[in-house]
């Protein structure tokens, strides 16, 4: 079964037949675990890797150091919930650490950005600080280099 | 005064010793002609992993190259090398061997394979070996001076060469076994029990085992027997292994010999006249991978599995006839329902459909009727190799 997720996990289009015939298994079979995993949310959804920035359509991303006061009763989630729903946030992580949040912001431009955080993060009641860092360059992400020449086959089409 | 008039080059075929004139050229090379000579071709033919080298490995090497790891090393390679490779081969297989006097690392497997048949073979004596085998067996023997005798390891017996068969061919000339399982062509495995009934006969007639396990790592759902780890039989065997299809290293060229000392020294003898030692870079990064490179390794091995599947479940589709392989990467099903040889099928199939597989004729006689596709190439690219070979197939299948 978790062999089934793997291969999903690296091409989402891996159809029912292919994977049946990767894990030695009726197409009918993996069929209904991959209905029953997205039922469960197991599988919460299906992602495509593009690379925007090729496409001249780059948007502007920071990461974003938070400092928060936990909550009685609540602890961190309360305050990380009301930050964690704003669409600019993509991705929300409490850390260890010198401060507590990590947050990945993505706009369409700096300004979105510094808006978002100047009216948005930075009064929040709970909120002690913030530091933003702009990214400058991703090299990788998720697993996936950005920019790799395309790697040639190198080979020879014969070998003993 | 000596005579200075030469006599033409062409006209002296004695230049060339009657060893090598003898050799057939490999069936393999013959094809490369051909498919240089084609546009977006397909290749099932070749015999290394689509994968590169894992990154840590190859930045170990870079890190020895910057601080200048450019000198020899000694003949038998670092210390530290050897004292991996026996403490990967104890984890492994359950084999214990000194590091420093059980060891050699070699340029490749193909050395020590060259080495072994040199150190034992005595002019005219024979070497049994299966029939399909890789390529060299053959070739090593006889460059040895030696005489392959070949027992067929034939598909209805899981292409394992049967103890009885080897038997029969044993003459007060036999030397040695030798074996390569997991095997290529065919994907082979040996179970335990059919290793403990030829390692009987070598030790009933006195036989050096040489056993070729380059694919060791290379096994689905059932377990390597290492022919050194079976009761007795590792004073008479020398055990050749190497990173090449594990590591994805096959560039490199890092192999090594595990046996007693009655064998390595003069193994060793050989290797430092003529290797000298096997390339420092290579033998650092290979440290880099034996130390850290298991999760690498296992992550390939489920990759090969699931693709293993895939093609055996594809080639059972089209109703091609293939014996489950469960070891190296390599598929062998049987061509016989097109009558053709396998050289006239792997030769059209190429013309006509531009897939290239490595005729199974190329392997010895008993490949005969077969070919090898090899899985070690991505998903996307086994499924449109079998769309062609479907159409191909069906076009030429006599009912």
């Amino acid at each position: 079964m978790k062999e089934i997720f793997e291969i999903l996990e690296q091409n989402a289009r891996a159809t029912p037949e292919q994977i049946a015939a990767m894990v030695n298994m009726p197409a009918a079979e993996v069929e209904k675990i991959i209905n029953q995993a997205e039922k469960n949310a197991i599988i919460l959804k299906y992602k495509t890797v593009i690379n925007w920035d090729e496409l001249g359509e780059g948007d502007v991303w920071a990461l974003i150091e938070v400092r928060i006061a936990p909550q009685r009763g609540a602890g961190f989630d309360a305050i990380a919930e009301r930050i964690y729903r704003f669409p600019q946030v993509h991705s929300a992580y409490l850390v260890s650490g010198a401060y507590d949040l990590a947050l990945l912001v993505r706009g369409k431009n700096m300004q979105e950005i510094s808006t978002f955080v100047t009216e948005k993060l930075a009064p929040l009641e709970g909120v002690q600080s913030t530091v933003t860092h702009f990214l400058l360059k991703r090299y990788k992400e998720n697993g996936e280099i950005f920019r790799i020449a395309k790697e040639t086959n190198k080979r020879l089409p014969v070998t003993p | 005064m000596l005579n200075t008039k030469s006599v033409p080059i062409q006209a002296r075929a004695s230049l060339i010793s009657e060893k090598v004139q003898s050799l057939a050229p490999s069936g393999i090379r013959k094809f490369f002609d051909l498919l240089s000579s084609l546009k977006d071709v397909i290749s099932l033919g070749i015999g290394e992993p689509d994968f590169v080298t894992p990154w840590h490995i190859r930045e170990a090497g870079i890190y020895a190259l910057e601080r200048g790891h450019t000198m020899y090393t000694s003949n038998a390679g670092m210390p530290e090398l050897r004292q991996e490779i026996a403490r990967y081969l104890e984890v492994h297989y359950g084999v214990s061997y000194h590091p420093e006097h059980e060891i050699l690392v070699t340029t490749g497997s193909s050395e020590a394979l060259d080495l072994a048949m040199r150190a034992i073979i005595n002019a005219g004596d024979e070497v049994i070996i299966p029939d399909p085998c890789y390529v060299a067996y053959p070739a090593d023997v006889i460059l040895a001076g030696g005489a392959p005798v070949s027992v067929p390891a034939t598909v209805e017996n899981d292409f394992v060469i049967k103890a009885s068969d080897v038997e029969t061919r044993i003459t007060p000339r036999t030397k040695a076994i030798l074996i390569g399982y997991p095997a290529n062509p065919t994907g082979a495995v040996i179970s335990r029990s059919e290793a403990n009934a030829i390692a009987e006969l070598a030790q009933k007639y006195n036989l050096v085992i040489i056993s070729d396990e380059i694919y060791a790592r290379l096994v689905y759902g059932v377990e390597h027997v290492c022919f050194a780890s079976l009761p007795g039989l590792k004073e008479r065997t020398i055990l050749i292994g190497g990173l090449s299809k594990s590591h994805a290293m096959t560039g490199w060229r890092i192999g090594y010999v595990a046996a007693e000392r009655h064998f390595i020294h003069p193994l060793t003898k050989i290797h430092q006249y003529t290797m000298l030692c096997a390339p420092t870079l290579a033998q650092m990064a290979a440290l880099e991978a034996l130390r850290n490179g298991e999760t690498e390794v296992e992550k390939m091995v489920r990759e090969y599995d699931r693709r293993r599947r895939f093609m055996v479940n594809r080639l059972n589709q089209i109703g091609m006839s293939c014996f489950e392989p469960k070891g190296a990467f390599y598929a062998f099903p049987s061509i016989k329902a097109t009558g053709m040889s396998s050289e006239d099928f792997a030769t059209k199939l190429l013309e006509e459909e531009k897939v290239a597989v490595v005729p199974g004729s190329a392997f010895g006689q008993c490949g005969e009727g077969f070919v090898r596709c090899c899985y070690a190439t991505s998903l996307p690219t086994i499924e449109e190799a079998f769309k062609r070979i479907q159409r191909f197939f069906n076009r030429h299948t006599k009912i």
